[in-house]
């Protein structure tokens, strides 16, 4: 029977509820002042893990959360220990503050996550399909990838069975649902109707502060973090403008012909 | 932190210098120095090091957060219902209870969550506002019951109780009579000794919060009524025993917190069950109205917030008439202004109130003015919110004319508005008069 040693990165954003604006530069988005909070998709693979271990007695021998960025990424390991996690890391980039954020590209959080993951010997990692800043949907694949390991991303439902350490993951795909069926060790990306985060209990909250957190830094890890893309120009979408009806297929080709669609 | 407080720091610290230069034993000052530097850095809720009283630590930040989702998801959906049907969703009472929001300062070893004063009325404040009537149920069983068990009840009633109202009974604390409010210690409910060390309790309680679904009272009787106030003794009730819901009020504001009329025919109590020592009551209730006072300050601050939230939201985003929103007039944004610096004062007051009781300090001045001034700044923001919101405002359907009924409760509870000018009058002539 396998034991199960989850890694599950969570990442500091722009509170979901929050309308993000460039700022007056148009180099950024403005982050001063603004509330951050956990990805919701992180939030989502932090529930999971511990629904896992709520699941399976004894199986999960270790959670951790574990987030890259400069100190104050550090404010969202708290509220994962409280939701349930054992214990965290911080894999500390000075250089990346929130207001460049960006420049912490997918392909250097995956290779940091892949050493990280190697070194601590894990077996799963469960992590949000994307991040809401950026919404990549790259860094979970590129992990997966990268470490040689099995992927099953968008999971909207997630089986262990520990006596045959098979992994069934139900994917919401274009056409539908589809599962697939595989063995450990795994990177699973989490999708919104997995589950529904539970609210974290205040005595849990207290009880986060005594659990452990320890630091990194990509040169322990011998990963080279330097973005490979610049970042040209930041723009607000275009104002929506009205449209008209049109009655027939011709009328509709016309238009879109006048429109320069075409 | 007060000024003795600090006073002894220094005379501390100064003393670890003379020792060190003049004793033998000088590593242990040195270590007894640094020990009562540390308690003095310790916040209790407040961020370390911080300009702003309206900073806290990590913990009071996480619960905030935690409670504003609580509420958004579990209590909002419900505000209207519980208000129109007068009754509070017992779902809502044992979600608060499975989230831990019922034992917020009771130490972990009775089942709760060991945080400060600032944690608890940090929660209280959040409530408010979506609820107020949520927030005074959650205050009054946290600040009034569970702060009376915990502060005067014997070990076996510590051990007994506040577990039980750490995970499932409601607690409620039973002053008041129909003859007796502001003159509280006119009350006439007896209890009367028996032979085997037990009491017998008889009379009646008005306008206790709670009644209704309360399991658990703190309930004031006289012992002894020749010795007027001095008789009056504090007890630990529990419903089975005869405590007799006799009427719920219909009222005009916080309609989901039952306020009821509650009977004692004859009720036993064992020994037990005595809260503090006989005659001790009165000390007992004052003490817990003074802290009480910056839970109902709490409650009054998250209602002006909640209430002004909700309008100015809608005055900037949704209205628009003379083809601009209608907050962008001169006239609405300069009693924005002054509503959202009443609310800021208001809370800087209550907030300050609670760091000086959590630093060990005398609160009562501050107390007394962080309720009087808190309630009357909910009523005046709450009554503007429904101007501002205009016709919209008036419906029963926004919930907002919901904050101006519920308003109106923060002058009379937990000591009427006249009560706390009376309070502070009198500690201002005391310091004014040679």
């Amino acid at each position: 029977m396998s034991r199960l040693n989850i890694v599950v990165p969570v990442k500091r954003v722009i509170d979901y509820a929050v309308k993000p604006r460039i700022n007056a530069a148009k180099s950024a988005i403005e982050t001063s002042g603004v509330k951050f909070s956990m990805n919701p998709f992180c939030e989502i693979a932090v529930e999971e893990a511990v629904r896992l271990r709520e699941r399976h007695q004894g199986v999960v021998e270790s959670i951790t959360a574990v987030t890259a960025g400069y100190s104050k990424a550090q404010d969202i390991l708290r509220p994962a220990l409280a939701l349930g996690a054992d214990k965290a890391a911080l894999i500390e980039t000075p250089e990346i503050t929130e207001s460049n954020g960006l420049k912490l590209e997918p392909l250097a959080v995956a290779k940091l996550l892949r050493a990280y993951v190697e070194r601590s010997g894990a077996n799963m990692v469960i992590m949000g399909k994307q991040a809401i800043d950026d919404d990549s949907n790259q860094t979970g694949q590129m992990l997966a990838g990268l470490l040689g390991w099995s992927q099953a991303t968008n999971a909207s439902a997630v089986v262990f069975d520990p006596a045959t350490s098979t992994v069934s993951v139900t994917r919401e795909v274009d056409g539908g649902a589809e599962t697939l069926s595989t063995s450990l060790p795994i990177v699973i990306t989490t999708d919104l109707r997995l589950n529904q985060p539970r609210y974290t209990k205040l005595p849990d909250i207290m009880k986060a502060k005594k659990k452990k957190i320890e630091t990194t830094t990509p040169a322990d890890l011998g990963v080279d973090i330097s973005p490979r893309l610049t970042i040209e120009l930041l723009a607000d979408p275009p104002k929506r403008v009205g449209g008209a009806k049109v009655e027939s297929v011709d009328a509709l080709v016309s238009k879109l012909k006048e429109l320069g669609a075409i | 932190m007060a000024i003795n407080g600090l006073r002894s720091q220094v005379a501390i610290a100064k003393n670890a210098v003379w020792l060190e230069r003049n004793s033998t034993h000088s590593s242990t000052y040195k270590r007894l120095f640094s020990i009562a530097a540390t308690t003095a850095a310790a916040n209790n809720g407040h961020a370390a090091g911080t300009a702003s009283i309206l900073e806290f630590d990590d913990d009071v930040n996480m619960f905030r957060d935690m409670v504003s989702r609580f509420c958004q998801d579990i209590v909002q959906p419900k505000v209207r219902e519980m208000d129109e049907a007068e009754k509070m969703d017992p779902e809502i009472i044992t979600a608060m209870f499975g989230n831990g929001l019922m034992a917020i300062e009771t130490p972990e070893e009775y089942g709760g969550t060991g945080a400060s004063f600032t944690a608890a009325i940090s929660i209280v404040e959040e409530l408010a506002k979506t609820d107020p009537s949520v927030s005074v149920c959650n205050d009054v069983h946290n600040t009034l019951v569970n702060t009376c068990i915990r502060k005067w009840g014997s070990e076996d009633l510590k051990s007994r109780y506040l577990p039980q109202m750490a995970t499932s009974k409601l607690g409620a604390f039973a002053l008041s009579e129909p003859s007796s409010g502001s003159d509280a210690f006119a009350l006439k409910t007896r209890a009367r000794k028996l032979k085997d060390g037990g009491y017998v309790i008889d009379g009646g309680k008005m306008w206790i919060t709670n009644g209704a679904e309360a399991e658990i009272f703190v309930v004031f009787a006289n012992l002894a009524p020749e010795n007027g106030y001095k008789g009056i003794t504090a007890f630990v009730l529990e419903k089975p025993w005869g405590v007799k819901v006799v009427k719920k009020e219909h009222k005009l504001g916080i309609r989901a917190s039952s306020t009821a009329v509650i009977a004692f025919d004859e009720v036993h109590v064992p020994a037990s069950n005595l809260l503090g020592k006989e005659g001790a009551g009165y000390k007992i209730a004052i003490e817990c109205l003074n802290e009480g006072r910056i839970g109902i300050a709490a409650q009054m601050a998250g209602l002006a917030q909640g209430a002004f939230n909700r309008a100015v939201s809608y005055v900037y985003n949704d209205r628009k008439q003379f083809g601009k929103f209608v907050g962008e007039f001169q006239g609405m944004q300069f009693q924005i202004a002054q509503a959202a610096t009443e609310i800021e004062a208001a809370r800087l007051m209550l907030y300050n109130a609670a760091r000086i009781k959590d630093n060990g300090g005398d609160f009562v001045k501050e107390a007394a003015m962080a309720k009087l001034y808190a309630s009357q700044v909910a009523e005046k923001v709450a009554s503007q919110a429904v101007e501002w919101m205009g016709g919209v405002g008036f419906t029963r359907e926004e919930v907002l004319e919901k904050y101006f009924r519920d308003s109106k409760i923060g002058s009379i509870y937990e000591g009427t508005s006249n009560i706390q000018l009376q309070t502070i009058a009198k500690l201002v002539q005391k310091r004014y008069t040679n």
